[in-house]
């Protein structure tokens, strides 16, 4: 399994591996300094939560030489067994489950537990990098392109259902993979769209919305005539607008029955909170509020490790894991805060470079799938804690406390830095 | 294009994120004081709240140490209800009914189950408690109360309410607050200010660590101590004098304008405010709204004057220079001022001047003298603001600016007072008006406004504006407008006559059976008609009896009015109250036990169920005896505690 390709001299890429050790190391400071603990004892006290992620940071590292130490092959040509089992261990939940805290999303191993939806994510990533990379497959014909769909959607639809929404949230990542192939924008275009006309019914109602559409439509109409009788475009057909007309209704009078039905009480006040249509600083945005007033108290430098008030009084609830964030705009202000938000820019950018360098289509599409993954967390979990987003509970990569999480990240990472250091030689 | 798209998102999602850190870090300084606001725990220190003393240094209001007993539900374990529902001598019920409130409210914070346990019963608990973990209880500084008089002038004092907290940011959930009289009124004195230890403290509540090495600290300052102008012997005394009244008795010393007594009856003990039933009991003496115990009949209630007003009308004729100390005027029991309106009187000699126009109090005398005022003038509506401004001078009308919280203006009407409310055609005169020269008609007044109108004459011509009190912290340190002289419009010289007569009212006229030995008294008494409504028709009962005093005469040490609700004669009991109450302040002792025997032993409660018994009823009958066992005056009062 050692390195076994020919004059193949592994050139590993320093600056990613730089921006994962200042993440890991500051996330584990500030867990640190978050945990909800009565008294501080040794930071290697496996009963405190950051003597745990001490121990799962060397853990990451002995998995981190393994990953570099096998052979670069090994991760293309076994990507399919690991999908599967990745699928197996997702859908074993239903029976062999624990559950924790509602959602039955971990396995029990004595004391401690994983959560498979963690390591999900790099076997779909080495999937999709896989199925595309195919000399004979392309994502823009329809087949295809269905069944690169639906490698990234089954693990998403099993683990929808534990519950655990957010983590299904994360397989909209595989999108920028699939759009560097060829997948057109609008995939895009159209999600945001839908989302746009659902949540603009959950504010302004359905009559207004399909106004909007109609005014919106005959704009575009009009346009595309203008363009046609100066020749630059096709004759736009009437009833194919009157189609997007009659499907923007349509999901503009679906919104509400889904709103009130499909989704639950809980989610539905999360939305709420982030529209500004309910007020509770008591309830439901108790977290929310927090987690900004710990931020916002922190100002330039912050207050220092150790000495955030809201912090150290644990009043951001699960500060030491999806909060995370909150902690350090306390404790290390802006200069910190916004440390951590330029790493996770230069993180994505260099993935995003790296992944462009690639000769072999299979690395340069799992580059991606890692990019945009990392991003969606980011986007996400940053989003929330600055009270952008609706609350969903996904961790903050490499800093977030939990074995599982880091493992997963670290894997999906290092597979990425093990195929890039050898992509001068690496062929199919 | 494609190569861009998930750049262009990270670069607009990063640029958006730190824009959002920059505006929540740098800009949003209400972020930064609501994370001092939840993470700093302030604790306050209770300084003790200032005693209060009388003039002569009895300790009349000190504090004791009380108990609540509180729970925590959250560190509640299983427990036999039984046992510690005989520990805390309570009802099941009513202890699983506070344990449930307390629940509601918090489970982790402390909820009060028993409040303000005295010593004594705290006692038994104390050991037994440990048994019960969740419940403990927690130490609280209450009043103690050394008198059982006065619960009028001392007040009583509260937990505050959310209202209170809004205002005032002092105050906290759980601080008590003086919610009437002296407790009320001097509350800032009384309080002290309180010590505040500052801790962080996690989201329960709970403390960390001291905040900032203990900066922002403060120690508590206790509160200052009162001494008032109240004389307890003199409050105890009179107080008994008055079971079985209503009424109000204001003594105030002439040369200092300093309240010696203030009492109301019906009274309560303020003890009651205190301790595990004081809900009920505040409570009872709110609602009681036919006896009204909690209604200062020294200071709040507002009754025609009667007869008393009377050497205020002869003062305006000798200022004004329409009468002559030695003018007669002529009575034919009652005085015709036109047509078939007569002002009775009762009989006597007559002619009369002055001195025996006072003496026997005589409504025709008064009515000519009141008449040549307001008629001296171009026209009534001139003589009778001229005669207003005199009668206002003495601080009546208005209120008197002492220094207790409750209190009424009364009423001296002038010429924009008639033409507004009574007479609006304006066509009024001295005759239509002349029940105000015998203290009736339009002119109302409170007891303290007599009593201070008592000791302007006395002063021959000035008073100090009444006040409650003496010394704060040991320091004379009160409101330099307690020290101002307070002229009337009288020229001293107008005096002498007018207390002559008041002189002769004692030794010989309307109040000669009250006679001290020894003690040179000037008084007037008064007898009050007075109206009530029942079911809708106004209803005549019997008279006030009212009496003003002032004595000795030569160098007055006290001035007194006593107000007695329905006591007919100014003679037959206000009067021998007053004469009492001087005795017992000048001499410290009672010589005429017969005197004190009677006012014991006589009952006016009768008088105050005729207008709520349905039935028709006579009124101004002979004085009633007290049912039972002969009643005497108790001295060893003093040795409660």
């Amino acid at each position: 399994m050692i390195d076994s390709a020919l004059g193949d001299k592994p050139k590993f890429d320093v600056t990613i591996i730089f921006i994962y050790l200042a993440l890991v190391l500051i996330g584990w400071m500030s867990i640190y300094s978050a945990a909800p603990v009565e008294q501080y004892t040794s930071i290697l006290d496996f009963n405190q939560v950051y003597g745990k992620q001490f121990y799962f940071i060397s853990l990451a590292v002995l998995l981190i030489i393994i990953i570099l130490a096998i052979d670069v092959k090994f991760y293309e040509r076994f990507a399919g067994v690991i999908y599967v089992v990745s699928i197996l261990s997702l859908l074993g939940l239903f029976v062999f489950g624990k559950e924790i805290s509602g959602a039955r999303s971990w396995y029990g191993l004595g004391s401690m537990s994983l959560q498979p939806s963690e390591f999900a994510k790099f076997a779909t990533a080495l999937a999709l990098a896989k199925y595309l990379s195919q000399l004979d497959v392309s994502i823009k014909d329809i087949r295809h392109f269905l069944v690169a769909s639906l490698i990234v959607v089954l693990p998403a639809i099993i683990i929808v259902p534990q519950p655990d929404p957010g983590s299904a949230l994360v397989y909209a990542a595989f999108f920028f993979a699939m759009h560097r192939e060829g997948l057109s924008v609008w995939f895009l275009m159209l999600g945001l769209i839908g989302l746009a006309i659902f949540l603009g019914t959950v504010i302004i109602g359905p009559g207004w919305i399909i106004m909007l559409c109609a005014i919106a439509l005959i704009i575009g109409f009009t346009l595309s005539r203008k363009r046609y009788k100066k020749r630059l475009a096709k004759k736009p057909k009437i009833w194919v607008y009157a189609i997007y007309l009659l499907a923007c209704s349509g999901l503009a009078l679906a919104v509400n029955p889904i709103y009130e039905n499909v989704f639950s009480e809980r989610h539905r006040n999360r939305i709420d909170i982030v529209l500004g249509r309910v007020e509770d600083s008591q309830g439901i945005q108790y977290n929310i509020i927090q987690s900004e007033i710990a931020i916002g108290s922190g100002g330039w430098i912050g207050k220092g490790l150790r000495k955030g008030t809201q912090t150290q009084g644990g009043f951001v609830p699960e500060q030491h894991t999806d909060f995370i964030f909150s902690a350090i705009g306390e404790e290390f202000g802006l200069l910190g805060a916004g440390s951590v938000v330029v790493l996770f820019m230069v993180l994505i950018y260099r993935l995003i470079i790296m992944a462009e360098r690639q000769r072999n289509q299979f690395a340069r599409i799992y580059g991606y799938c890692v990019a945009g993954i990392f991003f969606i967390h980011f986007f996400v979990n940053v989003g929330m804690v600055l009270g952008l987003l609706p609350t969903v509970g996904i961790p903050l990569p490499f800093m977030s406390y939990g074995g599982s999480g880091l493992w997963g990240f670290t894997i999906l990472l290092f597979i990425f830095v093990k195929l890039d250091a050898h992509r001068m030689s690496y062929q199919h | 294009m494609k190569k861009l798209l998930l750049f262009f998102f990270v670069s607009l999602t990063g640029v958006i994120f730190l824009a959002r850190l920059i505006h929540l870090q740098i800009f949003s300084d209400e972020l930064k004081l609501k994370s001092e606001l939840n993470a700093v725990k302030t604790v306050f220190d209770y300084p003790e709240r200032g005693f209060i003393y009388d003039r002569n240094g009895k300790l009349m209001v000190a504090n004791q140490t009380a108990y609540d007993v509180m729970v925590v539900p959250r560190e509640v374990k299983e427990f036999d209800t039984l046992e510690l529902c005989r520990l805390l001598q309570m009802d099941k019920k009513d202890l699983e009914r506070q344990i449930e409130k307390a629940k509601n409210w918090s489970w982790r914070k402390p909820s009060v189950v028993i409040p303000q346990l005295t010593q004594l019963e705290y006692a038994p608990l104390q050991e037994k408690l440990r048994k019960f973990p969740g419940f403990y209880t927690q130490r609280r500084s209450l009043r103690k109360y050394l008198v059982d008089h006065s619960a009028n002038v001392l007040g009583y004092i509260r937990e505050v309410n959310q209202s209170i907290i809004d205002k005032d940011n002092s105050y906290e959930m759980g601080d008590l607050i003086g919610k009437s009289g002296i407790e009320n009124q001097y509350e800032k004195e009384l309080r002290g200010k309180k010590g505040v230890k500052r801790f962080l403290r996690d989201n329960f509540g709970r403390p960390i660590k001291s905040y900032e090495n203990g900066m922002y600290d403060t120690i508590p300052q206790a509160g200052a101590n009162l001494t008032i102008t109240l004389d307890s012997r003199l409050q105890e005394y009179g107080q008994q004098l008055m079971q079985n009244k209503r009424g109000g008795i204001v003594a105030i010393e002439p040369k200092t304008g300093e309240i010696l007594s203030l009492i109301s009856a019906p009274f309560y003990d303020p003890s009651i405010t205190m301790g595990r039933e004081r809900s009920k009991n505040i409570n009872a003496l709110i609602r009681d709204s036919i006896t009204r115990p909690t209604y200062d009949r020294g200071l709040q209630a507002e009754y025609s004057p009667g007869s008393p007003f009377k050497v205020i009308n002869a003062l305006i004729g000798l200022q004004e220079g329409v009468v002559d100390p030695d003018d007669r005027f002529y009575c034919a029991h009652g005085y015709n001022y036109g047509g078939r309106k007569k002002l009775g009187c009762h009989s006597h000699a007559s002619p009369l001047a002055m001195e025996r126009g006072i003496a026997e109090s005589c409504n025709s005398y008064f009515a000519q003298v009141y008449r040549r005022i307001i008629e001296s003038h171009e026209n009534s509506h001139v003589g009778m603001d001229v005669w207003s401004n005199h009668v206002k001078s003495f601080g009546l009308g208005n209120f008197l600016g002492y220094d207790l919280p409750v209190g009424r203006k009364g009423l001296i009407p002038d010429s924009d007072y008639y033409n507004t409310y009574v007479y609006p055609s304006g066509n009024w005169y001295a005759t239509t008006t002349i029940s105000n020269s015998i203290g009736q008609g339009e002119v109302i007044a409170t007891p303290i406004q007599l009593a201070n109108m008592t000791a302007a004459i006395a002063n021959r011509g000035y008073f100090y504006t009444p006040h409650i009190v003496k010394e704060i912290d040991g320091k004379a340190t009160i409101d330099p407008k307690y020290r101002q002289k307070r002229q009337t419009t009288i020229d001293p010289k107008y005096f002498e006559p007018v207390i002559e007569g008041m002189n002769q009212v004692y030794k010989t006229g309307t109040a000669a059976s009250v006679q001290i030995p020894g003690i040179e008294v000037c008084g007037k008494t008064g007898t009050a008609e007075n109206f009530m409504k029942i079911d809708g028709k106004t209803t005549q009962l019997t008279d006030h009896s009212v009496f003003v005093a002032f004595a000795p005469k030569d160098d007055p040490q006290i001035a007194i009015a006593v107000f007695i609700e329905n006591g007919y004669w100014g003679s037959r009991y206000a009067a021998k109250i007053a004469s009492l109450m001087i005795e017992k302040h000048l001499k410290g002792e009672i010589t005429r036990t017969d005197l004190e025997q009677w006012v014991l032993n006589h009952t006016l409660e009768h008088e105050y169920e005729k207008p709520y018994s349905g039935e028709p009823f006579q009124i101004n009958g002979p004085p009633v005896p007290l049912e039972g066992p002969e009643v005497y005056i108790n001295n060893d009062k003093s040795l409660i505690n």
